[in-house]
């Protein structure tokens, strides 16, 4: 039955159905790389995903949408910011607001949208390669292969990404050292909004592409998997992205192909399978905390 | 350059709330001088260099650096001003490597590779060998130290600031120490040296502040004093040892036997093969640099940590599976080094962290249900009899200060009348009376018959109240020998000799 | 420049404070949000809050009230026990949707015995225990394998969903339904349905539960020693290890406590106020019981009170919907807001906030 299916043309579609999951992915691991655990991924995808659709259907550019999208779910991740980083509040319950939040916001935005197409976004040509499937997505495609070099290299090659993994790791040292320890982590929180509202508007201007509520679908939680998954390394997130995309497209086209398995039973098989690899991942206790920072989750209040 | 004084403090005041931590601060430190700052815990010395160091802003008062004033807003300008510091509690992040963490202290570090380079210069010029590509978490207390001492002479400081460097040192690495300082003085480089050890202070700096509860009491050359009048000066009465009740060691009250666990954190380091035994009525000194396995070894014999059937025996009974509140039912008690979050709950009450460790042994539970009222009253039992300082047993553990807390701890394992209690740095960061206290309490407690296990990276303690000395190095515990035999020298010996350092080319 | 000092004891005045400080702000901020709606403020933030209980149709009103506190209050109960012990399940919706399957399937095997006496207790065991099972699965594979339990049952919230779809369609469809999807309906089988104990107040089976566990969790938290070891493992985990706390036994025990909580919650819903399974069976109350649990301040009595609060904003949102065409969106928008009140506030009760750069003396 894969017979009549071309493997470029599978491969083109995996990397479509990653990229939102990896975008958000990545913001997230800077996020968690600096010592914060966001949990409101999902709340930050949704809305990127409605404000994108919007600004793109009223202005009729889907790059502003894509723009729209990272300043809104960016907006929304300074409400957590300021909550966890100068209220102090707990992160993992902030997070869970957040997302809450994100749900009825987005539903809020979007009354009116449902229905609606968008505009859609002209792909990259590149003569003599854009015959090939896997050389003609939406540039967002390849922006978000990009994001994945630039996190990897400002993280282990530049003084920036250098304070960035000092605060996560000790903040009373960097505090101590004379870093600023909120700023930093401030900057580090809307990355990793923007980068949700890009995935976010990736699933409503580009995958779907319409508005319907709840539409991410928990992609934010498979987000969050993905880097624990990957254990805070980069290239790593690239690869359990890429390995969701691939299990997302496979059981749509076992669907499609209609093959005797429950059709639920399809639809679930990537949460399945996320959470199967999160458990392989975690059961090797030492490696699995090898990477993590060490400052992750914890409040940071400057005694003196 | 003028011939005056390096740094000029005058008048600083700092206060918080409810507390002054500094007032009317005033020193100067000469260039080339190696200055002591001295004061027991509590005394504002940390204040005190953290506002030099541009970490805490005074209310009041001026500085003046090399004749200019001084003023630093933050660690970054105190830095390229010329000041540099070796924390106590080290500002380093153990995940990453030396050079990373050494670029992380400079302000404007060379490439990676360059850095590289230069480390080994520096750690080769001054005798401390390091290798800037492994992770510090890996490293031991002693190579800490020299990864923040090497970033701050990277920036050719001209005031160093040690703040008690050698709490984490064995005597044959503050020998090392002392003669890389040395070499650096004579460079011309000043240090501002704060600790709480007399003896060091006496053989290596040239002036001394004194601080007293936030002020200075008085400024000496510390080569002309004895000791002993130093003490006075920095406690403000006079000291009494503590009074040692004689008696002959009864039977084996514990056993350990060939005891290995594995550490329950990532830097930790594993217990390999220690053995030991204490006797009714002794107190056994486990001396060692931090960070070779105490934590687990108070762990391993609490029950915390999961041992081995047949590695710990006590009186002769098998406990090595039991889990600690068994363990607290036969009479093994134990008291962890860190207060807030370990031995204590922070948030919680006096009385709730009362139950956390003596329900079993006082009987404060009664089918599953916790029963408050004894609770209180043993709590309250522990605070008269303790002399701890609170308002009431209601209070929040973190309220108190460190001393009265650890007063608490003590006081409620003591009250419990253990067979053999275990205690790790019983009084670490504490004041000097409530520190008499605890280890009065502890003399007291062995002459009543109990053992006791004291576990310490105060040698001196350990040689005030232990009758026996044994070391932890990187998780082995050495032959435990009589302390009344033994130097110096072959403390240093036992506690793992300068851990393979080689002595400054001076 | 905000200063925060840390409080030497935490504030009770504060802990009581912030849940009203924080539910007045919300009705400012949402009323801001209603005008920016193109809705009057006043009269939204009235027919929410006021006209439920105390309006011309609270007659009809107040019977809800409870119908919807009863599940609010039953999960979130269980589930402030595990966030008292830093043990975070937020699957609760998953652990609701199984546990109204396992009940009622209980249920439909049995149809048409009349015998209530047994039917109704063997689906509120089933109930509860389907839902302790599916919150063990993270329990099981955290304590197993050190498995994130946020991430495991929250993503088998999607599993479940997918398995009450599969129900819906498939097994416990009903075989009189004319091909329609859903299961028969409970309340019309007398030896199962969960009705209303008095006619008009609401009061069914699942409040009663609510009520026993409010009042269990109570004297578990203030008397019990397992109690006070949960509050120890989430303030501080070493301490709670050092009082000889087994933290594997406690995660499967808050799991399974808040799990079957949830199932007993989805029971009573199904062969209640739903009546059948069908594929829109749940309606988001494992979510929002998590915030009752933070508005409540994961206090047994502040749950009971927050559940009533959040339950008056369901109904008060419904006819706010029906008479001034605010749309449904708007009350889940609110509820978040009140959540991040909360939060926001809770720094009073641990911190004294000064404004002002630092004070000089």
């Amino acid at each position: 039955m894969f017979g009549s299916i071309d493997p470029l043309v599978l491969i083109a579609s995996l990397m479509v159905a990653s990229t939102p999951i990896l975008l958000a992915a990545m913001g997230e691991l800077v996020t968690e790389k600096s010592g914060v655990l966001n949990l409101g991924v999902e709340g930050m995808m949704i809305v990127g995903a409605v404000a994108g659709f919007i600004t793109a259907v009223e202005t009729g550019s889907p790059a502003l949408g894509f723009i729209a999208a990272a300043v809104g779910a960016a907006i929304l991740s300074a409400l957590f910011a300021v909550l966890t980083l100068v209220f102090l509040s707990n992160q993992v319950a902030t997070g869970l607001g957040l997302t809450l939040f994100g749900l009825g916001v987005s539903s809020l935005m979007g009354q009116g949208y449902n229905g609606v197409r968008p505009p859609s976004s002209p792909r990259v040509t590149i003569p003599g390669l854009s015959d090939i499937p896997v050389f003609a997505l939406h540039p967002m495609v390849y922006i978000s292969l990009l994001l994945v070099v630039a996190v990897w290299w400002v993280l282990r090659s530049t003084r920036p990404g250098l304070i960035l993994r000092a605060v996560g790791e000790s903040h009373d040292s960097a505090h101590a050292l004379g870093y600023s320890v909120r700023g930093t982590r401030f900057a580090a929180v809307l990355f990793g909004g923007a980068c949700a509202g890009l995935g976010g508007a990736f699933l409503s201007l580009v995958i779907v592409p319409q508005w319907t509520e709840g539409m991410t679908a928990g992609r934010g939680w498979i987000a969050l998997a993905i880097v624990v998954f990957a254990s805070w390394r980069a290239w790593r997130v690239l690869l359990g992205a890429y390995l969701f995309g691939g299990v997302t497209v496979l059981q749509l086209n076992l669907q499609a192909a209609g093959v005797a398995i429950p059709v639920e039973l399809l639809s679930m098989s990537p949460y399945l399978i996320t959470i199967v690899v999160l458990v392989i991942i975690s059961s090797d206790r030492r490696r699995a905390a090898a990477n993590a920072p060490a400052s992750l989750g914890r409040s940071f209040h400057a005694s003196s | 350059m003028s011939a005056g004084p390096l740094l000029e403090v005058s008048g600083l005041r700092k206060t918080y709330p409810g507390v002054v931590a500094n007032d009317d601060v005033s020193f100067s430190v000469g260039p080339g001088e190696v200055h002591a700052l001295l004061g027991e815990n509590g005394a504002g010395k940390s204040t005190l260099v953290k506002m030099v160091y541009g970490l805490v802003r005074p209310d009041e008062g001026r500085m003046t650096f090399a004749g200019q004033p001084y003023a630093p807003s933050s660690p970054h300008e105190a830095r390229s001003t010329g000041v540099a510091m070796v924390f106590q509690h080290f500002s380093l992040f153990e995940a990453l490597d030396v050079a990373e963490n050494v670029a992380l202290g400079m302000e404007t570090p060379p490439p990676m590779r360059t850095l590289a380079a230069s480390i080994r210069e520096v750690s080769e010029t001054y005798g401390l060998p390091l290798d800037p590509s492994r992770l510090v978490g890996d490293l031991s207390a002693g190579e800490r130290q020299r990864v923040e001492i090497i970033r701050c002479l990277l920036q050719d400081p001209k005031l160093l600031i040690m703040d008690e460097p050698t709490s984490v040192l064995t005597p044959q690495e503050v020998g090392i120490l002392f003669d890389t300082l040395r070499k650096l003085q004579s460079e011309g480089t000043s240090i501002l040296y704060i600790s709480h050890k007399l003896e060091e202070i006496r053989s290596l700096c040239q002036g001394a502040t004194v601080l007293r509860l936030g002020r200075v009491v008085g400024s000496c050359d510390p080569r002309e004093k004895s000791a002993r009048e130093l003490a006075e000066l920095m406690v403000g009465t006079e000291l009494t040892a503590p009074a040692v009740r004689a008696g002959a060691p009864g039977p084996v009250a514990l056993k350990v036997d060939k005891l290995s666990v594995a550490s329950p954190s990532e830097f930790g380091t594993a217990l390999r093969e220690v053995s030991f035994e204490v006797r009714e009525g002794e107190i056994l000194g486990i001396g060692g640099v931090a960070g070779n396995g105490q934590d687990e070894l108070l762990g391993a014999l609490s029950g915390e940590i999961g041992t081995a059937p047949g590695a710990v025996a006590l009186k002769g009974r098998d406990i090595g599976a039991l889990g600690p509140n068994a363990r607290r039912r036969l009479g093994l008690l134990a008291a962890p080094e860190e207060r807030l979050g370990h031995a204590a709950a922070p948030d919680m009450s006096l009385v709730e962290n009362g139950v956390l460790s003596a329900w079993v042994r006082k009987d404060l539970v009664s089918r599953g249900f916790v029963d408050w009222k004894r609770a209180r009253r043993y709590a309250e039992e522990v605070i008269a009899a303790f002399d701890v300082r609170t308002p009431g047993p209601d209070n929040a553990a973190r309220s108190l200060s460190g001393g009265n807390l650890q007063k608490f701890v003590v006081g409620r394992e003591i009250l419990q009348k253990p067979e053999v209690l275990v205690i790790n740095q019983p009084t670490w960061g504490v004041d000097a009376s409530a520190a008499a206290a605890i280890r009065q309490a502890l003399l007291d407690l062995a002459g009543e018959g109990a053992a006791v296990v004291v576990i310490s990276q105060d040698l001196d303690e350990l040689m005030e109240i232990a009758g026996r000395f044994a070391a932890l190095n990187e998780g082995r515990l050495s032959a435990a020998r009589l302390t009344e035999a033994l130097t110096m020298e072959e403390i240093g010996l036992m506690m793992g000799g300068a851990h393979g350092m080689e002595v400054a080319h001076v | 420049m905000i200063r925060l000092e840390k409080r030497p004891t935490p504030s009770r005045v504060w802990a009581w404070a912030t849940p009203v400080v924080a539910v007045l702000a919300t009705m400012v901020a949402g009323g801001i949000m209603f005008a920016a709606l193109g809705k009057n403020p006043v009269e939204a933030i009235r027919t929410i809050f006021w006209d439920p209980i105390l309006g011309e149709y609270a007659f009809y009103y107040r019977g809800q009230l409870l119908v919807k506190a009863g599940p609010l209050i039953l999960i979130a109960v269980g589930l402030s026990l595990g966030f008292r012990a830093g043990i975070w399940n937020i699957g609760a919706e998953g652990q609701y949707i199984i546990g109204a399957i396992c009940g009622a399937a209980v249920g439909l095997a049995l149809y048409p015995l009349e015998a209530r006496w047994l039917v109704f207790p063997l689906m509120i065991a089933a109930g509860a225990l389907g839902g302790l099972l599916w919150a063990m699965i993270p329990g099981v594979l955290k304590t197993r394998f050190n498995t994130n339990e946020i991430l495991v049952s929250l993503l088998l919230v999607y599993v479940a969903e997918q398995i009450l779809a599969w129900m819906a369609l498939g097994p416990l469809r009903n075989p009189d339904g004319s091909g329609f999807p859903g299961s028969r309906n409970l309340r019309q089988y007398e030896a199962a349905a969960n009705n209303e104990l008095i006619a008009g107040s609401g009061m069914h089976w699942g409040v009663v539960a609510a009520l026993i566990a409010v009042i269990f969790a109570y004297i578990l938290l203030s008397r019990h020693l397992m109690g006070f070891h949960i509050r120890l493992a989430g303030q501080s985990p070493r301490a709670a290890r050092f009082a000889g706390v087994n933290p594997e036994r406690l995660i499967l025990f808050c799991l399974g406590i808040s799990g079957a909580l949830a199932g007993l919650a989805g029971l009573f819903e199904v062969a209640g106020p739903a009546g059948q399974i069908s594929i829109d069976f749940n309606t988001g109350y494992g979510f929002t019981a998590i915030i009752v649990a933070f508005l409540g301040r994961l206090h047994p009595i502040g749950i009971l009170l927050a559940g009533l609060l959040m339950a008056l904003t369901y109904i008060g949102g419904e006819a706010a919907q029906a008479t001034m065409g605010l749309p449904a969106a708007a009350i889940q928008a609110f509820q978040g807001m009140l959540l991040f009140f909360l939060l926001g506030f809770d720094v009073l009760t641990s911190f004294r906030v000064r404004l002002g750069r630092e004070a000089h003396a």
